[in-house]
């Protein structure tokens, strides 16, 4: 967002190209603070040469260059630190922060992210203090020339500028300082394109880097969104297990009670009271399904094996389970493995016609294997039904993969794999 | 008939009490956790418990532990659990030792108040009441074992005489003759190698620890 944002307000406008816009200040006082921020950078090349004075041995060079190298990669994160701040202060523009590499010295050296950043202090840096230096003259020239009027008759007669008399000399001397001031601004606009092109290429992280970024960034957001629905399904099942389960097994205890043990109470009353019975026995049943559907208990408090033999055990049709899973993945993948185990079994049960249903769930180390085989009639369309599709979209939201085989007549295999930590 | 209730629910640990109150039953003492309902049996030695799986302070299985300590302790005092879902390692866990006086039900079966009371009742003199789904999970599992042999009705009667039923109860719950059951249980027994010696009781209760044994 940030990003979009400052990208919107780094964009030039032509109104920056006029004299005296506010753009064109802006882009002055950028340029200019840029002036002592690169030749720190620019200081920290050239210290070496300056201060060893004369230097003629092969070893010498190689000193200096040394220290050339060394003073500015010791102090890039300042320096990059600081010049982020004076791109995101004066001139609005977020750069991204180039990737960490932490405390790891090596990694920080094979860094391309290191390199490109000392690029930018060590060779784009001169070139900017050049071009701020150029923009501070000329604004002062421009005022200067274009003020002549103002002020020629004050100057000392010894002064260049004292040439009293020559009024079409001191007229050509104002138009030209008019033209600059006409121009400059077009020069910091342009030392700052340039100096702005440069930092976002050198400073922030590359293409490449930044892309991985944002695809790290996407996975960890959807792992918190699937990680978020699977705790609201948690919740929404213990609220109905504390609650209201446990206030219907009350009531229909109660009105079982009163079926068992009332006498004497008239044939119609006690008719509406048997069906109410029966319909709170109904109602149980139904909020067990639901709760099933959502997120079992058992699946939290027994793991897969557990969860699978109950939905096994519950099929219309008999089902061979086996389960070999020593080590417990993460709880949102459990609950995909079962939402896949009890929608499939669903899907044979509705379509397939089978007399039999295999399925047989193994972690082999960081993946968690399940194939479901019924000998039914196949023909599944892998790619209908909103079954199917429900099973696609829940393993992919924690990175699975799913393949399906049906050919007609079957049998219909159904083989997932989920990785077991997210 | 004395019992000791433990559940963590006030509104169903007072709705229980009612009702075994309403049937003729004593209510010694009802707690709310685990250790409440071991210092009760201690004190009132109940004929049974009734007690629920998940209570404080782990909601975990809280009630199966102290199922198993009552077991051990006093022998004599039946044990009926009621759970929320059915685990079947804690059925095999409270059968391994010994299949009498244990039932092992859904919680959702209170509603269905006679048949509760029955299983109630016959856990309490000494059988077992394991509820229909627990069995079913079991079977899931058993399936290369001697067990394979028994025929699809024949599965059916074991897993009702599993539930603790009776001839009787098995032929109204299949709709078939009580003699055509007494013939189911004679080949199960005969596919199961028990024949001879033993009483009928006695080998209905190794058919039905073979049921509960097999594959695990």
């Amino acid at each position: 967002m940030t990003q979009a944002v400052s990208q919107h307000r780094a964009s030039p406008r032509w109104t920056d190209y006029l004299p005296l816009s506010r753009g064109a200040w802006r882009n002055t006082a950028f340029v200019t603070a840029g002036v002592p921020v690169h030749a720190v950078a620019l200081s920290m090349v050239v210290a070496s040469w300056t201060v060893m004075g004369d230097i003629e041995s092969v070893g010498e060079v190689l000193i200096s260059l040394g220290i050339s190298l060394l003073l500015p990669l010791v102090l890039l994160k300042p320096l990059t630190a600081v010049q982020r701040s004076r791109f995101w202060g004066l001139l609005g523009v977020d750069l991204p922060a180039p990737p960490s590499v932490g405390r790891d010295v090596r990694a920080f050296l094979r860094s391309p992210a290191t390199w490109r950043q000392v690029a930018y202090h060590a060779l784009v840096g001169p070139v900017l203090v050049l071009g701020g230096l150029l923009v501070i003259v000329m604004w002062a020239a421009g005022f200067g020339l274009a003020l002549l009027y103002a002020y020629g008759w004050a100057l000392p007669l010894h002064s260049p500028l004292a040439m009293p008399g020559q009024y079409r000399l001191y007229t050509n001397l104002t138009l030209s300082g008019v033209l600059i001031l006409l121009v400059t601004p077009a020069v910091a606009t342009l030392v700052t394109r340039l100096d702005a092109r440069a930092a976002r290429a050198l400073l922030g992280p590359s293409r490449a880097e930044e892309l991985e970024r944002q695809v790290e960034d996407l996975a960890e957001k959807r792992a918190g969104v699937v990680d978020a629905a699977d705790a609201e399904r948690r919740r929404i099942e213990r609220d109905l297990h504390d609650g209201v389960q446990q206030r219907l097994v009350s009531l229909a205890m109660n009105l079982g009670l009163a079926r068992e043990t009332l006498t004497g109470v008239p044939d119609d009353a006690m008719q509406v009271i048997t069906e109410a019975h029966t319909e709170a026995k109904e109602a149980l049943t139904e909020l067990r399904n639901v709760v099933r559907g959502l997120h079992p208990a058992v699946l939290d408090d027994r793991g897969l094996d557990a969860a699978l033999s109950g939905i096994a055990a519950r099929a219309p049709l008999p089902v061979k389970l086996r389960v070999d899973v020593p080590v417990r993945p993460a709880p949102t993948v459990e609950a995909v493995a079962y939402f896949v185990a009890s929608e499939a079994l669903t899907n044979v049960t509705k379509h397939a016609r089978a007399s039999h249903v295999e399925m047989a769930l193994a972690r082999q180390g960081d993946i968690l294997r399940m194939t479901i085989t019924d000998d039914g009639i196949g023909g599944a369309d892998p790619a209908g039904g909103t079954g199917i599709n429900g099973l696609r979209q829940r393993i992919a939201s924690v990175d699975g993969t799913f393949r399906i085989t049906s050919p007609a007549g079957g049998p219909t295999v159904i083989t997932v794999e989920l990785p077991c930590a997210l | 008939m004395r019992i000791v209730i433990a559940e963590d629910s006030v509104l169903l640990r007072a709705g229980l009490i009612k009702l075994l109150e309403t049937s003729g039953f004593e209510v010694a003492d009802a707690s709310g956790d685990a250790d409440g309902l071991l210092a009760a049996v201690e004190k009132h030695r109940p004929d049974a418990v009734i007690t629920d799986v998940r209570m404080p302070p782990g909601y975990s299985d809280e009630g199966v532990r102290a199922a198993l300590v009552i077991r051990r302790q006093w022998p004599d005092v039946a044990v009926l659990l009621l759970s929320q879902y059915v685990e079947e390692r804690y059925a095999a866990d409270l059968l391994a030792a010994n299949t009498s006086g244990i039932g092992y039900l859904l919680k959702d079966r209170v509603a269905d108040v006679s048949s509760f009371l029955d299983s109630l009742r016959r856990v309490a003199s000494g059988g077992t009441a394991l509820d229909p789904e627990v069995v079913a999970q079991l079977l899931v599992r058993r399936q290369n074992d001697p067990l394979e042999g028994l025929t699809p009705r024949e599965r059916d009667v074991l897993a009702l005489m599993a539930e603790g039923r009776s001839n009787s109860g098995i032929a109204e719950a299949l709709v078939v003759s009580e003699s055509a059951v007494a013939k189911h249980i004679n080949n199960i027994f005969a596919k199961l190698g028990l024949v001879g010696g033993a009483s009928a009781d006695h080998r209905r209760v190794l058919a039905v620890l073979r049921f509960l044994e097999g594959g695990s």
